[in-house]
């Protein structure tokens, strides 16, 4: 099978494979012989960053054995996409990572410009990078907001770091519903370029609100950053390099582990091969690391929109006409794979099509960085307590939404 | 009314206001509240799924090993209590009594921690 | 008032309950406020002038609930445990002295009547716990006794501190002998403070606060022992937990910070300041800090507190006998 696109994934970083015993190998003896408690943590639990489950096997309050069970949140996203055009699956993607919905359409949209061999105008492109390091910052500081309340519970400083996080995401949230109209799934992106232009005023506002976070930020993370934090975070939910690259770990969670790979630098798409991304590493590998990868990288996305709001360059937004039937776009035979970084790791899109359907995909597969994050689970919970399970749940900030797709 | 009554009388007094107040609140809610059980309203809570209560639940012998530690550290310091209030009485021989007492005390203290059992993980 | 000691002793008991229950509704909507503050938001607002009528909307509220016994909890304990944990909380206030003249019964071992109650409290909690036949509950209800009986044990001392340097259990005398001596947080140089801050942190722990609301620990246990709750009778564990963290302050106030003594304004008035700045300091915390570990709550309280209590009833002694 001739593939088409580039295959991104194949980065920086040793591909040590060492092998990584199965942790459910090991659990069926221990749960022979001792008392175990069974914990279902999850659907309908608070921590669990959506409807996931984990059954625990507690002895006392030591985790012996995790297994995560996925799906309570699938849609059938990927079999669906196959009965809409090009143009109509990005707007559905949206929903995966509810977070960081800009990201899923980038990806879709990369994938089917790439499959169609489409041109995208230097200034759509622009805008997208402009648009992904915003929701970048949005996406890490709503994880730093629901780590910090998994850490300091519904009443008490985690809720207030909560509300500081979400305030500023707020922020953001507002300066894409300048631009596109909506706060949450934006449909902006399509097949060719970019559907909404830059408001006039739009730069100032993204300027301002920027320095609004900054000025804040250091503040509440002042506040965070306390030695009761650094005992909850510290060697906590340690995932070493070899398993990070074994589960296939992306984003910042690999990034934690002391591998230095950024698809941002590593594979640049849109205008990053324009941009000097310094990719923030950690080498502790816990969940102190991933909170601290995460921080940097909001720093490094700041200075980035800064960057690349100075010199937004003029031209047309999208090489397509923004609506067109349903047979605007078609497919011929082929394939094509593209990854692209958002907040949480590599998140690829990876579609077949087939001339004899030439208006929608014949299949669509995506990779989800956060299905593999929900992976590192059972390898890293056991020998910690409950609350340390929801410490690192909430470190490696899972999307539901696309994990289970 | 006797001395002791009068101490301890206005004691039971506040205790039965405070269940008085109490009363009225749960009696409030008895009768205020609907009344709408249903089996799937009257499961145990286990994140929605199906739980087999926890009834048969052995818990972890750490908690047991704290509650010993705690009969044995606070009758030490009730020991306490009657040398406190006498104190001054005493002068350097109750200081000294009590210094003996509670050095015997850190060094059980001392001997629970290097036997371990102090750590609640382990 | 009347000379009639037993409705003389009813009405005292009345006054003091019913001021208290009065002063935890309000200080619930002061807790929201000041949360409402610190998380840039603005906390009740609707009900009355401020939000003032808040708490009493929320108790017609709640009562308005249907209270859900599951099917397999112990429903006598079940029914029993919120009621109790209030009275019990409620119950410590018969000791505490609010002015010179104000205090329901200066019985002769009221610092160790209101430790016993406070320490008594993590029992009708871990009744909830275990009655509600969950996993959540029971393992809240374990977390709230092992947390309860150890953070006792420096309770217990460092409240022996301020007993050392008085002489005497009463709460009334504690506070005329800090009247005439000066508080025990400034006198008997460091001791005095560092027991008060023990005394402060071990308070926080005993009352389910944040960093030490482990128990509860809503990301982690959902709601702890207080999951299978509903209505009144939920309400009823909030209402306790708040008397305790108010009762707490007030203990830490009049123990060491000289309960009703002050200058110019009259003592009742000094001691609601007092309480009221401890209960304040509570909630700062609480809006502020994360929650600990059980391992780490349980190595502070055994591995420092501990230790230190005992370290600082000596110091306390030695003060004593070197001034005498």
């Amino acid at each position: 099978m001739a593939v088409s696109g580039s295959v991104a994934s194949t980065g920086a970083g040793p591909r040590t494979r060492a092998p990584v015993p199965d942790p459910h190998l090991d659990l069926e003896r221990y749960e022979a012989d001792a008392d175990l408690m069974t914990l279902s943590l999850g659907p309908q639990h608070p921590s669990t960053h959506g409807v996931f489950r984990v059954v625990l096997y507690l002895d006392g309050e030591t985790i012996v054995k995790a297994v995560p069970h996925a799906g309570y949140l699938h849609r059938g996203v990927e079999k669906l996409c196959e009965k809409l055009s090009y143009s109509n699956v990005v707007p559905i993607l949206d929903k995966n990572d509810y977070v960081a919905p800009m990201l899923n359409e980038q990806a879709a949209c990369m994938a089917f410009e790439r499959l169609m061999g489409v041109e995208v105008p230097i200034r759509a492109r622009w805008l997208r990078t402009l648009l992904a390091e915003l929701q970048r910052i949005a996406s890490h500081l709503l994880a730093l907001g629901t780590f910090a309340i998994d850490l300091g519970g519904a009443l008490g400083g985690g809720t207030s770091v909560f509300m500081y996080c979400f305030r500023e995401r707020e922020l953001i949230l507002d300066l894409f519903e300048e631009l596109t109209g909506c706060r949450f799934h934006y449909n902006t992106h399509c097949i060719g370029g970019n559907r909404h232009d830059v408001p006039p005023g739009w730069p100032e506002l993204v300027r301002a609100a920027l320095a609004t976070i900054e000025a804040r930020f250091d503040a509440y993370l002042a506040m965070l950053e306390h030695p009761i934090f650094a005992d909850r975070t510290r060697g906590v939910g340690t995932i070493d390099a070899g398993l990070a690259l074994e589960l296939g770990l992306s984003g910042p969670n690999l990034r934690a582990s002391g591998v230095d790979h950024d698809l941002r630098r590593d594979a640049p798409y849109h205008v990053y091969d324009l941009l000097e991304v310094r990719v923030a590493t950690d080498s502790g590998g816990d969940c102190w690391s991933r909170y601290k990868v995460r921080v940097d990288e909001i720093r490094e996305s700041l200075r980035l929109v800064r960057l690349l709001l100075d010199d937004l360059p003029a031209g047309p937004l999208s090489s397509t006409k923004p609506l067109g039937v349903v047979s605007q776009f078609k497919a011929t035979t082929g394939q094509v794979y593209v990854g692209i970084e958002s907040p949480r790791g590599e998140l690829g899109t990876w579609v077949i099509a087939d001339a004899r359907k030439a208006t929608s995909p014949y299949r669509m597969k995506l990779r989800p960085p956060s299905l593999h994050a929900v992976a590192a689970i059972p390898y890293v919970l056991p020998g910690h307590t409950l609350s340390d399970a929801i410490a690192i749940l909430g470190s490696l900030d899972p999307i539901m939404g696309e994990v289970d797709r | 009314m006797s001395e002791l009554v009068q101490v301890y009388l206005p004691m039971f007094l506040v205790f039965a206001v405070g269940a008085a107040i109490v009363a009225v609140f749960w009696l409030g809610g008895h009768y205020l509240g609907p009344k709408n059980p249903n089996p799937e309203k009257l499961q145990p809570y286990e994140c929605g799924n199906d739980s087999d209560g926890a009834r048969g639940v052995r818990m972890s012998v750490k908690f047991y090993l704290t509650a010993i530690l705690f009969v044995v550290f606070d009758i030490e310091a009730v020991f306490i209590y009657p040398w406190a209030v006498l104190f001054k009485g005493l002068g350097w021989t109750g200081f000294l009594t009590m210094l003996a007492f509670i050095a015997a005390l850190l060094v059980a203290l001392a001997y629970c921690w290097k036997k371990g059992a102090l750590e609640w993980e382990s | 008032m009347t000379n009639d000691p037993w409705l003389r002793a009813l009405l005292e008991g009345a006054a003091v309950v019913t001021a208290l229950m009065t002063a935890v509704a309000w200080i619930t909507w002061l807790e929201r406020k000041i949360a409402g503050r610190i998380q840039s938001r603005l906390g009740p607002t609707m009900v009355g002038p401020f939000g003032l009528l808040q708490p009493l909307a929320d108790a017609v509220k709640s009562m308005q609930k249907e209270s859900i016994v599951p099917r397999d909890a112990d429903a006598l304990l079940f029914w029993l445990a919120p009621p109790l944990t209030l009275a019990l909380a409620l119950g410590t206030a018969a000791v505490i002295p609010f002015s010179p003249g104000l205090l329901a019964s200066d019985v002769d071992i009221g610092v160790l009547y209101a430790l016993a109650l406070s320490g008594l409290l993590s029992f009708p909690i871990w009744i909830a716990g275990w009655a509600s036949n969950n996993k959540y509950s029971l393992l809240g209800g374990m977390r709230m006794v092992a947390q309860g009986i150890s953070y006792e044990i420096p309770m217990v001392l460092s409240a022996l501190v301020p007993v050392v340097l008085a002489g005497t259990l009463s709460m009334g005398g504690v506070v005329r002998h800090q009247a005439e001596h000066g508080w025990f947080v400034v006198s008997a140089p460091g001791v005095g403070f560092v027991a008060f801050l023990v005394f402060l942190l071990t308070a926080l722990a005993e009352g389910n606060r944040i960093p030490f609301d482990i128990p509860e620990a809503e990301s982690e246990l959902v709601a702890g022992p207080t999951t299978e709750y509903t209505a009144i009778q939920w309400s009823l564990f909030a209402a306790a937990e708040y008397a305790h963290s108010l009762l707490a302050s007030a203990i830490a106030a009049t123990l060491f910070l000289g309960g009703w003594d002050g200058p110019v304004l009259p003592p009742a008035v000094w001691m609601v300041l007092k309480t009221g700045a401890l209960f304040l300091l509570i909630t700062w915390l609480r809006w502020s800090l994360l929650r600990l570990r059980s391992d780490q709550l349980m190595s502070l309280c055994w591995k420092l507190l501990v230790p230190l209590t005992l370290l600082l009833l000596l110091g306390a002694g030695t003060w004593v006998t070197l001034a005498t």
